[in-house]
């Protein structure tokens, strides 16, 4: 194995980690709903929010840079250049997230003031790291580009998968400067933000994600290059094409004009395309194997990712998408439902078929199966996707409540909070997170026992 | 080999999109900042918290937009632009180092567990709270329940107690004041029809 595949490892635990504690936060903030005066004076709702979704956010990107860290050595034949700075920005990464967390929690705000914003708490969601800690990520990032460029300069050689990943990096870390103005002009602050969020999720992880699901369909299916290739510049094409002015269903309600409601309502309506694209492809690849593999829980996953991402991302982002509707679901646990949902089919379906892709071969394992993974897979969606339809509920009564009937002020709010629809939805959401998190716990058995119980699978036929 | 079974067809074609797309949105870019910079189109000046403001359907646009009225200063006190811009800024700190869009939203963006303060300077609810705490003005009511949220708590979630002084909170009261002027494109829905009614 090479180092940069050691590596790959520790950013796979760290991520499997962090999923853990996004679990555990989500849970949290799930539970406030429920129970108001949960932590009353220790730990406020917005803390255990931001806990939720930053680590998000890290977790994804450590599970990206782990799959990349993976591929790399293997798709340029060298060892990758400048890993031992990789290595060490590694435990420097992980010892900044702790710091995070710990001051997210025990110092939890400061001062209206800049020292605030640089060490505390940002306050921008998504981003709401101090800048110190914002300064970190971009310099992790820098080396991470520096890892893959200069390796496919060393190696004198690239591929398209490592061309479209190299030109990919550039837009993902020029984007993440925009985790740190603070621009007072909320309209212009949320135009830039957009930018990073929507240009980050919507376009440049995407594209991210498209190159190493490319990279592992060839090594989990055996997919020819030129197939594999051809499928990601159309994905690319078609992912850029409409995610860019896509950004526009962002821009209805900020204080931007109101030619954004058709150009943002047209593009974002076409942003299921390149995702059906996705379902059909790993259908046909699936297919064209005939679900033969030798990894079943890497392939189900994949599975799982290209429906998720179809149904989370692009029809249920389809049914908020058109500003006629969004007036209403725009901000409502609609939102959530879609958010959730995306996230999950988009991305962390992905990072764990790679995981588990990458155990079979660092642990040497012949095959991959058992019944482990088929009761965490089976937690983990059917909670995910039980939580979804919860929030649904809860949202859908929320915009006729609130919006539609009340007029969105004080009371309108709390009316449709204390609709009985919205907290059975909320309740449910709870019950099922508890799914979700077995069905996480049952994940972690399984990576970790993966390797003990080889010998006695390994006796079965390889080629199911 | 068919043309469309080349990659380098479809390479060619993720290439063309990419740059016509950035392009395109590049020119969007430019004509929105103008419209959204403070005294543009749809964005009012800072100093529009000299000003009454009010949120109306106008049937031209089929939406709520907000009316700029007579004068109507924050606090009493008119500011002029370099003050203003000064203590909106400092709202905006407030609003940040707070992480105030980790429970609320502004224009709907943010945190579902708390009100939508887009429109909160409008919101009726403050002339019943003006009694509960004892104001003379919306203003002064809306600084008391920033400055101690759990005493005035209004139902089963209170606002967190987030050591906002006094001066923060009146640069908070101004932002959302300003905010309320921001012509969002009719969001949220009905909230003036709500006003009327009553």
């Amino acid at each position: 194995m090479y180092r940069s595949q050691h590596l790959a490892l520790k950013y796979f635990a760290a991520a499997i980690t962090l999923l853990g504690v996004m679990t555990l936060a989500g849970l949290m903030s799930a539970y406030y709903y429920i129970n108001p005066d949960f932590l009353a004076g220790l730990l406020p709702f917005n803390i255990a929010k931001i806990l939720h979704i930053d680590t998000l956010v890290i977790w994804l990107l450590m599970g990206f840079m782990g799959s990349i860290y993976w591929f790399l050595p293997e798709e340029l034949g060298r060892e990758p250049i400048g890993i031992r700075a990789a290595e060490l920005l590694f435990y420097v990464f992980c010892a900044a997230v702790a710091v995070v967390a710990v001051v997210f929690i025990f110092v939890q705000h400061g001062s209206s003031n800049e020292t605030a914003l640089w060490l505390i708490n940002q306050g921008r969601k998504y981003v709401e790291a101090p800048r110190w800690a914002a300064l970190g990520v971009v310099v992790i990032m820098v080396v991470f580009a520096y890892n893959v460029i200069g390796t496919a300069i060393a190696a004198k050689k690239t591929t398209g998968i490592i061309t479209v990943l190299i030109v990919d990096l550039v837009p993902l870390l020029l984007l993440y400067l925009d985790a740190f103005p603070a621009i007072s002009n909320m309209s212009e602050d949320l135009f830039w933000w957009w930018w990073l969020v929507h240009l980050w999720v919507e376009a440049t992880w995407e594209v991210l994600i498209g190159c190493i699901m490319a990279l592992a369909l060839m090594q989990l299916l055996g997919t020819s290059r030129r197939i594999v290739e051809a499928w990601l510049y159309i994905e690319v094409a078609l992912v850029l094409g409409t995610g860019i002015l896509g950004l526009g269903h962002h821009y209805f309600w900020i204080g931007t004009p109101n030619y954004w409601l058709t150009i943002g309502g047209f593009f974002s309506a076409l942003e299921p395309l390149p995702l059906l694209g996705m379902v059909i492809h790993a259908v046909y690849d699936a297919g064209a194997q005939h679900m033969r593999t030798t990894n079943r829980p890497a392939l189900f996953w994949m599975m799982a990712e290209a429906f998720g991402n179809f149904i989370g991302g692009g029809v249920w982002g389809f049914m908020i998408t058109l500003p006629q509707v969004n007036l209403y679901a725009h901000g409502t646990q609609w939102t959530v439902s879609h958010g959730h949902f995306a996230f999950w089919g988009a991305y962390a379906c992905g990072v764990i078929s790679v995981v588990y892709l990458v155990l079979q071969k660092a642990r040497n394992l012949t095959l991959v199966d058992g019944p482990l993974w088929k009761w965490s897979f089976a937690a983990l969606n059917i909670g995910l996707v039980g939580m979804v339809g919860a929030l649904l509920v809860s949202g859908f009564t929320q915009a006729f409540v609130e919006r539609a009937i009340g007029g969105s002020t004080l009371e309108a709010f709390i009316a449709g909070q204390e609709n009985p629809w919205f907290m059975e939805g909320m309740v449910v959401r709870f019950l099922l997170g508890i799914v979700f998190t077995v069905g996480y716990v049952v994940l972690v058995w399984d990576l970790l026992a993966l390797g003990r119980r080889v010998p006695a699978v390994a006796a079965a036929s390889p080629a199911e | 080999m068919r043309f469309f079974d080349d990659p380098a067809f479809w390479r060619a074609g993720a290439i063309s999109t990419i740059v016509v797309m950035s392009v395109v949105l590049i020119m969007l870019t430019i004509d929105s900042l103008a419209a959204i910079t403070p005294g543009g189109s749809h964005v009012p000046p800072y100093t529009v918290i000299n000003q009454h403001i009010d949120y109306k359907f106008v049937a031209e646009r089929g939406i709520e937009v907000p009316v700029i009225g007579a004068a109507e200063p924050l606090f009493g006190t008119a500011l002029d632009t370099a003050a203003a811009t000064e203590l909106i800024g400092q709202g905006k700190m407030v609003v940040q180092s707070r992480a105030c869009m980790d429970c609320h939203t502004f224009f709907g963006s943010g945190a579902y567990y708390a009100p939508d303060l887009t429109k909160a300077w409008l919101d009726p609810a403050w002339e019943s709270w003006q009694s509960i705490t004892g104001a003379d003005t919306r203003e002064g009511a809306m600084v008391k329940f920033l400055m101690d949220p759990e005493q005035y708590r209004t139902w089963t979630r209170s606002m967190p107690n987030l050591a906002i002084t006094e001066a923060e909170a009146r640069a908070t009261v101004a932002y959302l004041k300003w905010v309320s002027a921001v012509d969002t494109n009719g969001f949220p829905p009905n909230f003036a029809h709500i006003q009327t009614n009553r």
